[in-house]
């Protein structure tokens, strides 16, 4: 099981956490997981929309207080 | 031979339409999405109560949903400010360069194909839909100026202007590319219809807050207030929340109007000198300035109570948190409505 690499995107709000998330992703080989933590209620959205455009998986969600965290996978056949 | 377009995803109908007739001739679109700091979604979204019943999407995100394409966000925040505080060709009504933008966006995606190997860029443009930046006559000055030469081609008014190299190299079939001009929706609603798309962004004066009069007064205030024309993502994102107030030029205001306000304001507890009303329930102030002395603080307190559920109380307990974070109690009268001067109010 590869680490998990971490992102702190907390008080950005959209689309700051999901352009953060998307350059992390790109500096990741395939099967590498970023968690996020971000606080936009508007990641639940875009955060998902945002993987399933460029075929990546979000493997968990969890909300913890003002919190929004979520587990991506970065899919191997995704470029 | 695969060819490849980029298309300008704005998130409203126009790039929703341009992209989806390219696609629709077999060729492979791919839509970038430019993040300047200005844009009206997103942000409003995030920003403004949780309870609201409209669905916080990016509007950019969905449309890429909608044509089941791939969107690149690329955040130009930085190389942007260029634009917004020297622009070549000027400002529109407010502080809005829009003609210096469309030329910035379509070189960046000048330079994006050139690196991902992709053939031509298509925007959702419509010849004479805005005023100056969508003019038919600045439109091969936009194509010029920003490098894109040929290789920029507007689906929705294509017709209305000479064939591009899409056009010209049998890429794309000119016939069936649009001939849309001026302000009236009708064709391009027509169209939305025709491709089965009933749920769009509806236009609703631009995505961007540089069009709009009050945020533009609040930018200019902020540039002369500080000597300077430059600011910060912080800058601009504060601009766009709470009520703006300068009782002096030694510091402003930015108090709450709403719970979601108060929340995103928090986040700046650290950054700022800020007061919360404790006796009563009421907004909290960020204040932007040097380390106010207790005639200014009394002021700020006394304004910001003004706003508050204390109101109209005698007195009203503030706790102040200077510059160090160290906490202060105050107690002051709020300011009744004639009090204060309207000239501290940044619209």
């Amino acid at each position: 099981m590869s680490d998990v690499v971490e992102l702190d995107a907390r008080r950005l709000l959209c689309p700051m956490p999901v352009i953060r998330l998307q350059d992390c992703i790109n500096q990741q080989a395939p099967g590498t997981r970023v968690e996020i933590t971000c606080t936009d209620p508007g990641t639940l959205h875009d955060i998902p929309t945002w993987c399933r455009l460029n075929g990546h998986r979000v493997l968990a969600t969890t909300e913890q207080q003002d919190d929004y965290i979520f587990l991506v996978h970065k899919d191997a056949d995704a470029s | 031979m695969t060819i490849k377009a980029v298309a300008l995803i704005s998130g409203g109908l126009d790039s929703l339409l341009a992209a989806k007739l390219i696609q629709h001739q077999g060729i492979e679109v791919v839509g970038i999405n430019f993040f300047t700091g200005f844009c009206v979604e997103g942000h409003t979204h995030a920003i403004r109560n949780r309870e609201g019943s409209r669905p916080k999407r990016n509007n950019a995100l969905w449309v890429a949903e909608q044509l089941g394409i791939k969107l690149h966000i690329i955040d130009v925040v930085e190389e942007y400010k260029n634009v917004v505080i020297n622009p070549r060709h000027g400002y529109g009504a407010n502080l809005n360069p829009c003609l210096d933008c469309k030329i910035f966006m379509i070189g960046k995606a000048r330079e994006w194909i050139a690196q991902h190997g992709f053939d031509f860029i298509i925007t959702g443009e419509v010849n004479g839909q805005r005023p100056k930046s969508q003019l038919r006559r600045f439109m091969p000055q936009v194509a010029e100026e920003s490098g894109a030469d040929d290789l920029l081609l507007r689906p929705l008014c294509a017709k209305n202007l000479p064939p591009t190299r899409p056009e010209l190299e049998g890429w794309v079939d000119r016939e069936q590319l649009k001939d849309f001009s001026g302000r009236s929706r009708k064709p391009q609603m027509a169209l939305a219809a025709e491709f089965g798309f009933e749920d769009y962004a509806q236009p609703a004066g631009g995505c961007c807050f540089l069009t709009d009069k009050t945020y533009s007064v609040k930018l200019q205030d902020l540039w002369d207030n500080r000597g300077r024309r430059e600011y910060e993502l912080d800058d601009i994102m504060l601009l766009k929340v709470g009520r703006h107030i300068r009782p002096s030029s030694a510091f402003k205001l930015i108090i709450a109007r709403e719970e979601g306000e108060t929340r995103y304001l928090s986040g700046y507890r650290k950054q700022f000198q800020t007061i919360k009303t404790v006796s009563h329930g009421g907004p909290l102030a960020l204040i932007e300035g040097a380390q106010l002395d207790p005639q200014q603080l009394e002021l700020a307190c006394a304004i910001t109570g003004r706003f508050s559920q204390g109101r109209d109380a005698e007195s009203v307990e503030f706790e102040f948190s200077d510059h160090n974070q160290d906490l202060h109690s105050v107690n002051v009268k709020p300011l009744r409505p004639a009090q204060i001067d309207p000239e501290w109010i940044i619209l």
